[in-house]
């Protein structure tokens, strides 16, 4: 009986369904291939959570936004009117929108930690440059698509918002005024400029990002992960010619990374339903006004997200120069690769100088992002101005502390407890 | 590493309460002790779980300020099923004559009138509360104070020149703000304020009114937060049993993992 059961299953996996559908797609191989058969460093620490997370939020976005789109009337004359008929009038649609807006701001903690992660342990490094690359370009894009999202409710801070950053193109030398009006689609940010944001933003960037995700997983894929110790396990092979310190991502990594999920949705879901505005971090007051372009919000700030380097254009009295200096700090992450030269990767065998600049690299960030949420006056200025300096000394002085320093040796295997 | 990560958030968090106390102190010193002299440090304290006070506030804002001030967002009827209104009380006390119970509540001065009157028309007040916070409406509808050469007679100190008359000054009476010289030479810096003409209701009674009012404001502001007050409880508590489980499945795999 038992026999003739399992004969069943045996016949079934070669010519039922399953053969049917293999022979079409390959989807065993698939599965093989890049979830169980993907061998991940066994030593990962909670800082590894933020990749799937980030990927989780991505796809909440999707999901969300879909239904946003449902209810939302692009338009100056009807866009707000329609974000508060969501949040009053379709079933749920504050819930909706509340996930969306909350949504972002978790999508940018996640991608800030995931990236903090990667220059701690060196992920950047040989042979994950590419890797690093795309995902730099993943940033680049979610801040598009940031910033398109929040022009679209039409309120107040919204308006001044796109104007404020919109306006800073024209500090391109020559075309800069020209470009300003190319962006906007009118002489001032309008119905135009309303519009074709909301095409980008429900569009192409999403089309980008996915994109470039798939990309970012694809290229993980090839290299393989580094992890907290910096070494490859692909060194250290046993009889079978798999990595000793590898372990399969499914099951083991899909059921730690469902545990991370659980923890971001019990944070997240604390914020969507206690705390949605987040003190007015994630939903500014000023913005549950229309915009009005004859009234300026007494502090114009752009979300929180984005205040590290709004605090470093401000930072600098010429307003050019300031908008310079502002796209450096966002394009020198993508010199890290080259810019260290250290002989290990992980902070944990990196000398003390490494140590030092990161730590002064994740204050000056920290604290420029606060300084950028406060009016730019006094000693907020002075403050900026010494924070920026120390945010581009991490990245200047690289090629010279990562080789001044002694570093420690590296084990052998990962460093992993039970 | 976790050590350096976590240093520099503290320091970070130490900057930034340092700077924010530095801030409050500049302006807190002050000798006067005239009653409203510390006016920028007032709160609503309002409680939207409070069904009887955002009832009495309905009543308040549909009695003094529904004239001239819409809530374009809100429907009669959803106020009336949020706040537990009948609808006889609907229809007896709280309906604009001549408007539907599922119309939105539009005040029943004319936009262009408003212009013509005030200079402006008066604003929508539905997302008042969530735009400037329950803290400045209070701040506003209780520092009115005399002045003679305003056309309406008054001025306010949330908002200085305010083209909105004191509508409330029957309840509230007028009173008078007493200004003295700061430390800027020539500026004039409020101290306080003196009673005046006396409303008909006590300082105590005119603040619960007010409290009332503001409180009815920050539910207009967003109707649905109270049920998703109470949804977020059943959630959060599914999700602390989901992620257990997902844990203890976690242990048993990691199991083999050595």
């Amino acid at each position: 009986m038992a026999a003739a059961a399992s004969n069943t299953v045996t016949k079934l996996n070669k010519s039922g369904f399953r053969a049917w559908l293999n022979k079409r797609l390959p989807v065993d191989e698939f599965v093989s291939s890049q979830l169980t058969g993907y061998l991940a460093p066994k030593n990962f620490n909670v800082w590894y959570f933020f990749g799937s997370l980030a990927l989780v939020v991505f796809v909440m976005q999707l999901i969300s936004g879909i239904f946003l789109t449902m209810h939302y009337k692009v338009g100056e004359a009807t866009a707000f009117d329609s974000v508060e008929y969501i949040m009053r009038e379709v079933d749920f649609g504050w819930l909706i929108r509340y996930l969306h807006s909350t949504g972002a701001s978790f999508f940018f903690i996640f991608v800030y930690l995931h990236m903090f992660r990667a220059m701690m342990y060196g992920s950047y490094r040989g042979p994950r440059e590419l890797l690093w690359l795309i995902g730099m370009l993943v940033y680049l894009a979610l801040m598009a698509e940031g910033f398109f999202g929040y022009v679209l409710p039409w309120g107040n801070m919204s308006f001044w918002g796109a104007q404020v950053i919109v306006n800073l193109f024209g500090t391109v030398p020559v075309i800069g005024p020209d470009l300003v009006e190319w962006i906007r689609g009118d002489y001032a940010i309008a119905d135009a400029t309303l519009n074709r944001f909301f095409a980008l933003h429900v569009v192409a960037v999403p089309f980008a990002l996915a994109l470039l995700i798939m990309l970012h997983l694809v290229a993980l894929r090839q290299t393989g992960s580094n992890n907290p110790d910096g070494i490859e396990i692909k060194d250290k092979l046993g009889a079978d010619g798999k990595p000793l310190d590898g372990i399969s991502f499914h099951p083991y990594y899909t059921v730690k990374d469902v545990v991370g999920v659980g923890v971001f949705l019990i944070l997240f879901c604390i914020v969507v339903f206690f705390v949605p505005t987040f003190n007015g971090l994630f939903l500014e007051g000023p913005n549950f006004e229309p915009a009005n372009p004859t009234s300026t919000p007494e502090h114009i700030a752009p979300a929180w997200y984005f205040t590290p380097f709004y605090a470093i254009l401000r930072a600098v009295p010429d307003q050019r120069l300031g908008a310079l200096l502002m796209f450096l700090a966002i394009a020198v992450f993508f010199f890290l690769p080259w810019l260290d030269r250290s002989p290990v990767k992980s902070i944990r065998y990196k000398g003390v100088l490494s140590r030092f600049f990161l730590g002064l690299f994740a204050l000056s960030f920290l604290a420029l992002m606060f300084l950028g949420l406060q009016p730019a006056e006094g000693l907020y200025v002075v403050l900026a101005r010494i924070f920026t300096v120390c945010y581009f000394a991490f990245f200047v002085l690289m090629p010279w502390y990562t080789r001044a320093e002694t570093t420690q040796p590296v084990p052998e295997r990962v460093t992993y407890h039970a | 590493m976790r050590k350096i990560a976590a240093l520099a958030f503290a320091v970070a968090l130490l900057s930034a309460t340092a700077l924010t106390f530095g801030a409050a102190a500049g302006e807190a010193e002050g000798e006067k002790t005239l009653p409203g002299a510390d006016w920028r440090d007032w709160h609503a304290g309002n409680e939207v779980a409070s069904l009887p006070s955002l009832q009495r506030g309905a009543r308040n804002f549909m009695a003094y300020c529904a004239g001239c001030h819409s809530l374009k967002y809100l429907r009669y009827s959803r106020m009336a099923n949020d706040l537990k209104i009948s609808e006889t009380q609907l229809a007896d006390y709280l309906i604009q004559p001549g408007d539907d119970k599922n119309k939105y509540i539009i005040a029943s001065l004319a936009p262009t009138d408003g212009e013509a009157w005030f200079g402006r028309t008066p604003p929508d007040l539905s997302l008042i509360a969530r735009a400037k916070g329950p803290d400045y409406v209070y701040k506003f509808l209780k520092t009115f104070y005399s002045e003679p050469k305003a056309l309406t007679g008054v001025n306010n100190l949330a908002l200085p020149s305010t083209a909105m008359p004191h509508v409330l000054s029957e309840l509230q009476g007028v009173q008078s703000a007493v200004f003295k010289t700061g430390k800027n030479k020539g500026e004039l810096e409020f101290a306080g304020f003196e009673a005046g003409v006396v409303g008909r209701l006590s300082a105590a009674d005119y603040d619960a009114f007010v409290r009332d009012t503001v409180n009815f404001l920050a539910y207009v502001g967003e109707p649905s937060q109270l049920y998703r007050q109470s949804l977020g409880v059943w959630v959060v508590l599914f999700l602390l049993a989901f992620t257990g489980i997902a844990f203890k499945l976690k242990q048993e795999y990691w199991k083999d993992v050595k």
